[in-house]
Formats: C-alpha cells, structure tokens, sequence
C-alpha cells in the first residue's frame, strides 16, 4: 500500500514540481545505480546537504522501479518528532531513522544502515549531518567512514547538488525557483583509516563543486 | 481554433517542419558521405530545432489561452535560468517571489486585451514594487545591483518576450490574412533565420569582427550576409503573413536582422561578465533558453511597435 502512495506522491508531486519549479542540470547520472543487471544496488549516495529538497531531489535521480529500496538516513529526534512527520517519513520517504545524540552507550548507531546494506538497498546519507548553512559545505562526520569500512564491496557515490539551498534553504517555507546542478562522481570505497577515507571524500567533492560556476548568494 | 489557423499559418507551419526535414536530411548525408566528421553537437541542435519547433507549433494552433500559457512558460524559464546565474541575496527571496508573479500578471493583462496595462506594468508599478519591498526587507548592502539587475532580468525575459504574446492578441484588422499568428510565425521564423543566416555566412566568409571583446565570432560578413537574406526572405513571406507592403517588409526586417544581431551580443557580454559560455543546459545543442531567445528579446518589442504604429 505504501509502495503505491510512494509511487504516486513521487509521479504525482514531486516530479512536475521537481521538473517545473527547480529545473535540473545533472551531470554523469549513470554513475547512480541504474537498475539494470548488477547496478540496482547496495550503494551508499553521499551528498552535500542544503534543503529539505535534497532527498526528494536525489530520489527523482533513481529509476521509479528502485525507489522502494532507496532508504535516506535521517535524524530521528526531527523526522520522528509527531505522528503525521515520522508516517510521511516512514512511508513515503522511506528513512531510516538515527539518534543524534542521547544514545544508550555501546549501541550501534549504524545497525539499521548495516542491514539495509544488506538487503541490497540504496543508502541516502549526508554525511554534513545537517542542512546547516545553506550552499556552504561543512566538514563530514566520520559514520560514513565506519560504514564504508564495514561494507568494503559497497560503491560509495559522492554527489554534489548546487541550488537547492536557495530554492529551499533550512527556516524557509515557501519555495523560490532555480536551477540545480547536481553533479555525480566516480564510486569511492572503504578504507581501514577513516581519516584518510574522509580525505579522499571531501577531495572528490570539492573537485565536483569545482566543476561548476556558481554566483555568489548571501 | 478555427479563427488561428488561417490558410498563410498552415503553409508557415508546413514550410519550418519542411526545412527541418531538410536540415535532418542534410546532416545525414554529410555523416554518410564525411564519417569522419563530428557532427554530434549539429545532430543535437537540429533534434533541439525539432522539439522546439513542435512545442511552438502545438502552442500556435490551439486556442488564444495556450499560447499565452506557452509564452509566460518560456518566460518563466528564462527568468529561472537568469536568477540562476546572477548573484542573488538570501534576503530578496520574497523579492524574487514578486518577480516571478509579475509573469502570470503580464500575460494576463495580455490576455484581457488591455494594451495599456501591459505596456506599463514591469516599466512602472513593477520597477516601483520591487525596491520598495526590498528597503521593507531592510538589507542595503548591495542594494543597488539587487534592484539593477532584477529588473534588467525582468525587463529582457518578460516584458519584451511577452511582445510577442501580444501580437497574438491584435484585433484581426491589423492582419486580415493571417491574424495575430500569422505575424508571430513571421517575427519568430525571420529572427531564428537571421540567427542561422549570420552563422553560416560568418563562417563561411567572415573575417571582420564586429565586437571583439563580446563575441569574437560575429563579423561584418556575417552580420551582413545574414541581414541580407532576412531581408529577401521577409520581403517574400510579408505578403502571406503580414500586411506589410515591400517597403515596409524591407523596414521591418532590417529591424529584425539588426535588432537580433544586437539582442544576441547583449546576451553574450552578459554571460561573459558571469564567466560562463552557455547559459544553460535546457536545450542541447544550444545551451540555456537565453542562448536561444537571445535576440528575440530585440526583436520582439521592436517589431510590434513597428507594426502597432503602422497598422494598428
């Protein structure tokens, strides 16, 4: 039942507002997982956060028939925090909650990413860990190191997304339109040290935001 | 739908698809008879030519309400891809809100045939609006260019592409043959045709630069060459579409070569103040819309007030 809300909500709301309104400039698509043999999954999508729109945006870049098993790793004290958000984010989006803070000690934050892994699924991660100040790229949290140690076979794909922060930044409600750009990298992998695995993160997504021109915006 | 389709707009309509069989024809053999060549980015921009012209086509001969629909839909486009690429403020977001809303406004006024309004909505309540919701914000720093260059954007994608809209809406007396769309057909097809006309005559024999510092492929040769045969071929098409004797055909299509000439540099040193080479990547082949209507955004308000004071 919540595979054909997803499905509607996704062909119905927000492809049209995702083609209309914002417009997208996506560079290198085949490097997502496309579905077809030996492409449909585990991965993990990393990518820059600006909006609320990134998810939404990211999961438009995936072939419908995939969009069941994409899973965005999202806060638990925010997209829990009433019934109606944590249905919506549950069903629709189909995240997979964390705690930020407040964890009992010794617990696994990760366990749920690591079985969704394991089912073959395609994890949405944002490794910035929050939206925080729009179009400003802040430094990564090392989970998606532990992750990426942890599954070497899985592709790590590293996305930068330029635009959405102003259409939608964090404390606006009402959108604005422009036009992204949402640029997709070659795969990474795990590596035992994760300081140098976060290195080559941060360089292979400074290097996509280096592709781009983009005007100044404050 | 029956009062738009007048028999000179059918044969307009059959004329374009002609040429693109042409085109599509032409580069096929080149591709047979030359392997060698790299013609991937000409196969885009004739297969970008075949879906422009079909959306432009479908928009033209449905009724009076999609094709004003069409035209705020492309000004709508270009006025995203301009807010794309100029720097912005976070603090104009409901600014840029109002700028947006003043497209389905203009459009509407056009489609209530109120000539009035439509001439001076963006130039005057428009161009007082939109600074003082921005001193209402109370951001000054950079002020000054926030205000400049929003409505400059408003100015190029919708007050002068909504000229075109316009004609749409002129009483059949203007144009007894062919009506509104008929001179939209004729105001759009010369300006494209200009375009490509000074392209193949500067490629093939220009070697003059016009404005070097602004787009060093445009030559003398080119600019003229190109004019040359906007000229001819207004001269021939004015007496289906328009109800422009010779004269006047020559008058108005010396404005078109010219005027898209101009629109089309103006667009260029706008770009190359931003850094960039295209200005989008909407239509492949071309670049962004404002690399495609470019220099309807001269021609367009050039050629309907030319005609409005002749005829209407």
């Amino acid at each position: 039942m919540s595979r054909i809300l997803q499905l509607l909500f996704f062909w119905l709301v927000v492809r049209p507002i995702v083609l209309v309104v914002i417009g997208l400039n996506v560079r290198h698509r085949e490097r997502l997982p496309s579905g077809g043999a030996g492409a449909g999954g585990p991965a993990i999508v990393v990518a820059n956060h600006n909006s609320h729109l990134d998810t939404v945006v990211l999961m438009t870049l995936l072939p419908s028939r995939l969009l069941h098993r994409v899973r965005p790793v999202a806060a638990a004290d925010y997209f829990l925090r009433n019934r109606v958000v944590a249905w919506f984010a549950r069903a629709i989006m189909g995240i997979i909650p964390i705690e930020r803070r407040g964890r009992e000690p010794g617990a696994d934050p990760l366990a749920a990413v690591s079985q969704a892994l394991d089912r073959g699924e395609i994890v949405i991660l944002f490794p910035e860990g929050t939206r925080g100040e729009p179009e400003r790229l802040a430094a990564f949290k090392s989970g998606v190191a532990h992750l990426a140690r942890r599954n070497p076979h899985v592709p790590v794909i590293p996305v930068f997304m330029h635009g959405l922060g102003k259409t939608l930044p964090r404390g606006s409600r009402v959108p604005v339109p422009f036009f992204c750009d949402v640029f997709v990298g070659e795969p990474l992998f795990g590596l035992d040290d994760h300081r140098i695995f976060l290195e080559h993160l941060t360089e292979r997504m400074q290097a996509l935001a280096g592709e781009g021109t983009f005007p100044v915006w404050q | 739908m029956k009062d738009r389709l007048h028999p000179p707009v059918l044969a307009a309509l059959v004329g374009i698809f002609g040429i693109l069989v042409l085109a599509t024809i032409l580069v096929w053999l080149v591709g047979r008879v030359r392997p060698q060549l790299d013609l991937g980015e000409m196969r885009a921009r004739i297969r970008s030519w075949w879906v422009m012209a079909a959306a432009f086509a479908v928009a033209l001969v449905l009724t009076r309400k999609i094709s004003l629909v069409f035209f705020a839909f492309v000004s709508f486009l270009a006025l995203k891809e301009y807010l794309s690429l100029i720097p912005t403020r976070r603090a104009d977001r409901s600014v840029l809100l109002i700028a947006y809303l003043s497209i389905p406004i203009q459009y509407l006024w056009i489609g209530m045939e109120w000539y009035g309004m439509f001439i001076v909505f963006i130039p005057v309540y428009v161009f007082l609006l939109l600074p003082m919701r921005m001193v209402l914000i109370g951001e000054t720093a950079g002020f000054l260019r926030s205000v400049g260059t929003l409505h400059w954007g408003l100015m190029v994608t919708v007050f002068s592409i909504s000229h075109v809209a316009y004609l749409l809406v002129l009483p059949q007396a203007v144009n007894p043959l062919g009506g509104g769309a008929a001179l939209v057909l004729y105001l759009v097809f010369l300006t494209q045709a200009n375009d490509v006309a000074q392209f193949i005559w500067g490629k093939s024999l220009g070697r003059h630069r016009v404005v070097p510092t602004v787009s060093p492929n445009k030559t003398w040769e080119g600019l003229l060459g190109g004019v040359a045969t906007t000229v001819v071929l207004g001269m021939v098409l004015a007496r289906w579409l328009t109800p422009f004797d010779l004269r006047e055909a020559a008058a108005a299509t010396l404005l078109i070569g010219f005027g898209g000439f101009i629109g089309d540099i103006v667009i260029s040193a706008l770009k190359r103040d931003l850094g960039i080479k295209d200005s989008g990547t909407l239509l492949p082949g071309h670049g962004g819309i404002l690399d495609r209507i470019d220099s309807l955004t001269y021609t367009a308000p050039l050629f309907f007030h030319y005609t409005y004071y002749l005829h209407a």
